[in-house]
């Protein structure tokens, strides 16, 4: 789609951090209705270059034009006011407010009072122009992952936003939610809007994007002028300057089952409920749980990992009941857990990475003595399995937030396969990560399947999963919906039982 | 224009450049009073640097202040380690000062007394920690409030008690009676007040910092204090950990109260406590919950209390800039640590 004024051009964008260069000279540049893929590994300098186009940082040099007119954005208020809008990863949206409310914040109203019924016209002209239907009313608490990614597209659209950035939008989505959101772009792109649509995930870009700027190392590694029609193996090798090769699951060997679970419930504490969770891990195999998330994925993990005790059933690891262990217990007898959220249950960012690698077993002589840490242990664990796994960073005392999300699920997957574990439990494991770190970690599962380690891996993104898993349950409202064997399941059938359309398979 | 950035790491010599600096601002800011009152900066802090470490006496008075704020401020470093607020270092101080006040007053050979002393003070203050952290594990009660208001009902039951049962019924001075002599705590150096208190508090600091940085316990304290989610999917047992913190603050503090009846004032009266129990706040910030930082700032300010004195009475400044010194130190040193998380830079470098 060419068009000759670009609403949006970056040129020669320069930033540094210390020694860091995160952009070096990076033009960009988005005209009106058209739909820019931003691609890049972790690391590339995607979320450094937005950061810079919202106002975040300053570049160190280069301009930013808008409508060919040079602008300085130096805050995210002068990017709204410039009609740049902005859909981060994480949410910015009050809870306890309704959806009319988060909209109205910040806008100046009449005469010092909130224009509700303004904003009420002017969110229904936006809901019927693009499809994207919100209750006013409802508070932010009360709506779906979704719907909040909704009402920020909303609340950009209300404060006149004619560039719109979205930051991995599909990460938190269902199938079925992916195509109303590309669906609503469309039609916002049709009306003239520019949207710079960042994502790793390959044929989403290739589906929806007009035009593609490849980052790699903090440069432009190259443009893609048609992806409907380039193959995303060839885009793929510009974000990492080489091939990739997915991996081959071999064929399955199940040996005797290492987790059972026998009707486990969970009353409403928070969150979902599980009702009547019944399902078997067998050793030497990957059992996947896909789901759209907020279905009981949550609850059932934590179940698992022992942080949570079931109110009914039964659990059993290499058949011991462990239903009432603590998480030092389950772990002992050879559960390993990567969690969903790498920064808030999995490790502490303001210690040394050294100290979350070691964090589960500190209490075990491999650490610690009567007491007393080993501190020469620990830091020869945390070095052995940084130079093992390749992990990114200036060395074990460094401070863990400072890693990349790649290099942390690196570090949480190298803690626990480093004491062999007989049953792997896993969220959402390549959640953010770039193609190169993704590839690593299945190769790290499918070793350990090879090994006889019996692995759950709960996740949405069902590509992923349909390549890694032998077999695939599908959990809808706390409970199991139906469980298919990855040759015979197929993304429209898992999609049809995650929306509880089709009942048990 | 200038904005603040984020910043990626924090240099390590920032540890120390970051107290120094806020004290240097301290200084500074603080001068301004000075001259309004009258007197000459260079002279007036002259005075009180003289006062409190110009001589060796001086400098074993202003030692003397230090003990109690070395464990209040490690009382607080400790809490604050954990996330658990610990505001109440200054009832838990004075529940130290009344129970070792209590067993001193038994007799009983010295250092057995001595001894019973400490535990008795250091399981009072443990006590007195333990209702704000069970009230926040148990039914999610805020512990800033509850530690807070808690030492006004310390306070106030310890005027009753002196007021009332200890009331010295000769004077009819609201004191308790004096403990034995025999468990006064010896004196190091002849004609000086520097106590074994003193070297009580020295010692527990490089222990505190072991206890933190090289134990099991330290380790699962630092990690629920920076992410309790993290420890508790880790298999830490939070609320335990919680508890234990807020036991070995309390009794940290408590020995505070406990180095003030055996080597100071060998009774309890209503101002035994200067307001040590803030203090330690002040000191425990400004050596960044570093156990071994805060002997020097403990010092520091012990430093500021002793000259203060000398200073009003040489330059008619009032005893109060004292007080404007601490609260000003810790606000500045509140304003250094941004630099910790945050880089100033210059805005429309873009060309």
């Amino acid at each position: 789609m060419p068009t000759p004024a670009p609403l949006i051009e970056m040129r020669g964008i320069t930033k540094s951090f210390g020694a860091v260069k995160a952009n070096e000279a990076v033009d960009l540049s988005v005209a009106p209705g058209e739909i820019l893929g931003l691609l890049g590994e972790n690391g590339a300098g995607k979320t450094t270059l937005m950061n810079v186009l919202f106002g975040a940082y300053a570049p160190d040099a280069g301009e930013i034009l808008i409508q060919g007119q040079p602008a300085r954005i130096s805050s995210s208020a002068d990017a709204l006011a410039a009609g740049i809008g902005m859909v981060h990863q994480h949410f910015h949206l009050a809870a306890r407010l309704t959806v009319l409310e988060n909209l109205l914040i910040g806008i100046p109203g009449k005469s010092g009072r909130i224009d509700r019924a303004g904003g009420l016209a002017r969110l229904a002209e936006i809901s019927r122009q693009h499809g994207l239907t919100l209750d006013p009313s409802l508070p932010v608490s009360a709506l779906s992952v979704g719907e909040q990614q909704r009402l920020e597209i909303v609340k950009a659209l209300f404060r006149g936003a004619r560039l719109l950035i979205l930051d991995e939008p599909t990460a938190v989505l269902a199938p079925s939610e992916v195509d109303g959101l590309f669906s609503a772009l469309r039609s916002m792109a049709a009306q003239g809007l520019g949207i710079i649509f960042i994502s790793h995930k390959l044929n989403e870009v290739r589906a929806l994007t007009h035009r593609c700027t490849v980052l790699r190392h903090g440069r432009v590694a190259g443009r893609v002028d048609d992806p409907a029609n380039t193959t995303s193996a060839a885009m793929a090798e510009l974000m990492c300057g080489h091939e990739i090769v997915p991996p081959a699951r071999g064929p399955s060997t199940p040996g005797e089952a290492v987790l059972a679970l026998d009707g486990i419930s969970t009353s409403k504490h928070s969150g979902t409920t599980l009702r009547h969770i019944s399902l078997v891990v067998r050793a030497g195999e990957i059992l996947g749980i896909a789901g759209v998330s907020g279905n009981g994925q949550r609850a059932l993990a934590e179940v698992i990992s022992g942080v949570r005790a079931p109110d009914a059933g039964r659990m059993t690891i290499a058949g011991q009941n462990v239903s009432r262990f603590s998480p030092r217990e389950v772990q002992a007898l050879g559960l390993g857990r990567i969690p969903e959220d790498r920064m808030t249950t999995g490790l502490v960012t303001n210690l040394p990475l050294a100290d979350s690698m070691v964090l589960p077993r500190i209490g075990t002589a491999a650490f610690s003595a009567r007491g007393l840490l080993k501190p020469d242990a620990i830091r020869a664990f945390a070095e052995e399995q940084i130079k093992a796994y390749d992990i990114r960073c200036p060395g074990p005392m460094t401070r863990a937030g400072a890693l990349s999300g790649g290099n942390l699920q690196k570090a949480l997957l190298a803690r626990e396969l480093a004491f062999d574990p007989k049953v792997l439990i896993v969220s959402q494991p390549t959640r953010g990560l770039d193609i190169g770190a993704a590839r690593f970690i299945h190769e790290k599962f499918l070793d350990m399947r090879a090994k006889g380690c019996g692995i759950i891996v709960i996740g949405e993104d069902l590509e992923e999963l349909l390549v890694l898993c032998d077999r695939i349950a599908v959990m809808y409202e706390g409970h199991i919906a139906g469980t298919l064997d990855s040759a015979d399941a197929t993304v429209a059938r898992l999609g049809l039982l995650m929306t509880g359309v089709e009942g048990r398979g | 224009m200038f904005r603040l950035e984020a910043r990626t790491s924090t240099p390590a010599w920032f540890n120390l450049a970051l107290p120094l600096l806020a004290i240097a601002a301290t200084l500074v800011l603080c001068s301004g009073l000075i001259a309004l009152a009258g007197a000459g900066v260079f002279e007036s802090y002259g005075v009180m640097f003289a006062a409190s470490l110009g001589d060796s006496y001086a400098i074993t008075e202003t030692l003397v202040r230090a003990a109690p704020m070395i464990f209040t401020g490690l009382a607080v470093a400790v809490a604050f380690r954990a996330k658990f607020w610990n505001i109440g270092a200054e009832g838990q101080l004075l529940a130290g000062a009344v129970a070792s006040c209590f067993v001193g007053a038994i007799p009983m050979p010295g250092p057995l007394a001595m001894l019973l002393m400490a535990l008795a003070g250091a399981a009072a203050g443990a006590a007195v920690a333990l209702v704000p952290a069970t009230l926040r594990v148990k039914f999610k009660v805020d512990d800033v409030v509850s530690s807070l208001l808690l030492n006004s009902v310390i306070y106030y039951a310890l005027m009753a008690l002196i007021e009332g049962p200890w009331k010295d019924s000769f004077s009819g001075y609201p004191i308790s009676p004096p403990i034995e002599d025999s468990a006064n705590f010896p004196v190091l150096i002849e004609g000086t007040r520097l106590h074994l208190g003193v070297i009580a508090a020295l010692v527990a600091a490089p222990l505190i910092w072991f206890l933190i940085v090289r134990t099991t316990l330290g380790f699962r304290i630092r990690v629920t204090g920076e992410n309790p989610e993290a420890a508790r999917y880790g298999g830490i047992h939070v609320q335990r950990v919680l508890l234990s913190t807020a036991l070995l603050s309390g009794a940290l503090a408590g020995l505070a109260g406990v180095g003030e009846v055996g080597g100071v004032h060998f009774q309890v009266m209503s101002d035994i406590s200067p307001g040590y129990g803030y203090s330690g706040i002040v000191v425990a910030m400004l050596a960044r919950l570093n156990p071994l930082g805060v002997v020097p700032a403990a010092i520091f300010l012990a430093a500021v209390m002793t000259g203060a004195e000398a200073m009003s009475r040489a330059t008619g400044v009032p005893a109060f800039l004292s007080d404007v010194i601490q609260g000003t130190a810790l606000l500045a040193m509140l304003v250094a640590l941004l630099f910790t998380a945050y880089r100033i830079r210059r805005v429309g470098a873009v060309q």
